[in-house]
């Protein structure tokens, strides 16, 4: 139903970015969910691991899951959609096959990352926060990814690159569109 | 024998390439013939040269560097594996200057060990700490603390020891021991080396924490940009929960401490503690009012101790050697060490851990060998997001807590960004206001509107339209800021602003000689 991106020597189940095979039916969305709420729901703080799990296995949070979850958490729907919108890392929509996200951090500004932003726009032609027209790559801005020694960094799916040049963006887009 | 070869899996080795290294290297030995065992090692923090290869040797370990996929043949031809020379040896890792010159007390096995072994962290002076803190009470455990001079690592400073004695004396029916490694600012990644380098310091601090407030359950609330270090964390508190070291009876003692990774979700204010206890709870992250302070009404209304990454991890090593012994580092009242992380437009960019007092003239140009690009460095922002740009006339300031306020900049969590002289500074105060406009809670009017006005404030000042009144307007601004806001996010964010304008006049049209303190 879904790729799991690969990575060295780590089991563990949730890590790497999932991606969705156009296959996917909303029926079997809604199984997962129902899933993950019985899995996460009886834990203290659970809608952040809750949110988290569905991201992970689908993609994305859909909106019409906010129902089913306000009621597993005895919370109002409102409080969900606060939730969910308030932190940049959740969204309510399938990105493309691929996100790809830039830092814009001073680190990263004070090694190029500004002529990698526009590049990288301007290739794609998208903006940030959409999706290219075949679908392969999704763009998003990020504040930092902990990779200061060796900027600019780019993040593509959960993998990070460093010391990244326009070429080397290139070819990272070339291989999400592959 | 193998001979045992490291590789790094620290995130930032990674991103230049170090497990297509590590898998060539091992392919190549397979198909040679020769008995190797790869060990995935923290990073070493030298990061110019990663990807970094050891080679274990009766003499220690030699190193080669920076390993791209093009030099493994040439490697494996000059017999690497046997510590032969070839041009990217660098000689004993011990022996690198960079690396000799530092005091690396909380990183000492950063880069030594395999991370998520508990055996070697055992070998490698682990759990010293803990056994010690084990035959002394909560009161005795929190008097050590205090006594090495240990404060707050994430930025503001605050004596550990006394926010632990709050927690210690309260009385309730559930305590907690919170990390905060929502590690955001900029130029900074002392904390995502720990918890990939050697996370069991990490579980162990925390551990220590616990047993001396009497808390139970631990939460290490990691960023979401993070991967990698989750692993490494998950890998290691499952060896330690199978070992003992976590569980409801700690090495036999009868007291119980459970630990448990959370996931951020890329909330910059987050890392501001109250933030990040709501978050913890599952709602927004919206700014709690102090008091009561998180020590007393903390996560879900407990007393809870928060503790920055680096914090907990400088914990072990004073109950192992002695408050005094880490006291002995340091200079006024900033004790022990500080592990400054290099970024930005530097040559040698890395982690340097040393006592309170190096200048930053020195870690610019002795450890970072002057810009990367070969131009003047201008400006350095110290601190993260919310610090200072300081120029050249304020690079002689020794690190330390009480020298920085006194040039009105911080230290931080010890990131430090240089820019060359191509930076523009009026862009860089207008993105301060724009980085507070996207990370802000919401909570308080002067950062929820004042960074949004702030941005356009800038675009006046850059178009020239009314001029002095929009920097007198910025100056206001930045006031309301600076006082009126609930927490460092609006508080903080004047900081590289203003000190943008006043340290660098010229590029908001203003002559240079009317800079103003």
């Amino acid at each position: 139903m879904y790729i799991i991106v690969a990575l060295y020597n780590c089991n563990n189940s949730r890590f790497g970015d999932i991606s969705l095979l156009d296959s996917n039916t909303p029926q079997d969305i809604n199984t997962v969910i129902s899933r993950l709420i019985a899995e996460h729901q009886h834990r203290p703080g659970a809608l952040l691991p809750l949110l988290h799990a569905i991201q992970d296995n689908i993609g994305y949070v859909p909106e019409a899951a906010y129902p089913q979850i306000s009621k597993a958490l005895a919370l109002s729907v409102a409080e969900v959609h606060g939730v969910v919108t308030f932190y940049h890392h959740f969204r309510t929509h399938k990105p493309g096959r691929n996100v790809m996200q830039i830092c814009r951090a001073e680190s990263c500004q004070a090694m190029g990352s500004e002529a990698l932003e526009a590049h990288a726009k301007k290739c794609m032609n998208i903006d940030y926060h959409q999706t290219t027209e075949d679908n392969a790559i999704t763009l998003e801005a990020v504040y930092c990814l902990g990779n200061c020694a060796l900027s600019p960094s780019v993040m593509m799916n959960d993998e990070i690159y460093g010391r990244v040049s326009p070429s080397d963006l290139d070819a990272l887009i070339a291989e999400a569109r592959a | 024998m193998s001979t045992k070869i490291y590789i790094p899996r620290d995130s930032s080795a990674l991103s230049v390439g170090a497990e297509k290294v590590a898998v060539a290297i091992a392919t190549e030995a397979k198909s040679r013939g020769l008995d190797v065992e790869i060990v995935r090692n923290g990073s070493r923090g030298l990061y110019w040269l990663e990807t970094m290869v050891e080679v274990s040797t009766a003499n220690g370990r030699v190193a080669y560097g920076p390993v791209k996929l093009k030099d493994i043949p040439s490697l494996f031809d000059a017999d690497f594996i046997n510590a032969k020379s070839h041009a990217l040896c660098l000689g004993l890792t011990e022996e690198i200057d960079w690396i000799k010159k530092q005091q690396r007390l909380t990183f000492a096995r950063v880069g030594v060990t395999d991370p998520v072994s508990l055996d070697d962290y055992i070998a490698h002076d682990g759990y010293n700490g803990l056994k010690n803190a084990l035959k002394l009470t909560g009161a005795e455990i929190v008097k050590t603390v205090t006594d090495s001079g240990l404060r707050g690592r994430g930025g503001a400073a605050f004596p550990t020891g006394i926010k632990w004695n709050t927690v210690l004396g309260c009385e309730s029916d559930q305590k907690y021991v919170v990390c905060n490694a929502d590690e955001g600012d900029s130029g900074t990644y002392s904390d995502r080396m720990i918890m990939e380098g050697d996370p069991f310091v990490l579980i162990e601090g925390m551990t220590i924490a616990g047993v001396a407030v009497g808390a139970t359950q631990g939460y290490i609330y990691l960023r979401s940009e993070y991967p990698h270090a989750l692993v490494a964390l998950n890998q290691a508190i499952e060896a330690a929960n199978k070992a003992g070291y976590l569980g409801d009876n700690v090495l036999g003692s009868g007291k119980a401490f459970h630990l448990e990774v959370r996931r951020a979700a890329g909330a910059y204010v987050c890392g501001e503690e109250t933030s990040l206890l709501e978050s913890l709870e599952g709602k927004r992250g919206l700014v709690r009012f102090k008091p009561p302070l998180p020590a007393i009404e903390g996560l879900f209304g407990k007393p809870t101790v928060v503790n920055n990454v680096i914090s907990l991890a400088s914990v072990p090593i004073i109950l192992d050697k002695g408050a005094q012994f880490y006291a002995d580092y340091g200079m006024g009242r900033s004790r022990g060490t500080l592990p400054i992380q290099l970024a930005g437009n530097l040559k040698h960019n890395g982690l340097v851990e040393l006592a309170f007092g190096a200048t930053l003239r020195e870690l610019l140009y002795d450890f970072g060998g002057g810009s990367a690009t070969g131009k003047p460095i201008r400006a350095v922002q110290v601190g993260g997001p919310l610090g200072a740009f300081l120029p050249e006339s304020q690079f002689d300031t020794p690190l330390d807590y009480e020298e920085f306020t006194k040039i009105w900049a911080v230290l931080g969590h010890g990131g430090i960004v240089a820019f060359d002289d191509t930076v523009d500074m009026l862009k860089m105060a207008r993105y301060a206001f724009e980085f507070c406009a996207v990370e802000s809670c919401g909570k308080c009017t002067p950062c929820r509107i004042g960074s949004t006005r702030g941005v356009e404030v800038i675009d006046k000042i850059r178009s020239g339209k009314d001029h002095a009144k929009n920097i007198e307007l910025v100056r206001d601004l930045s006031d309301t800021m600076l006082n009126g806001s609930l927490c460092a996010l609006g508080g903080m964010t004047p900081y590289p602003v203003l000190s943008a304008l006043n340290h660098f006049p010229q590029d908001f049209g203003l002559p240079a000689e009317t800079q103003a303190g």
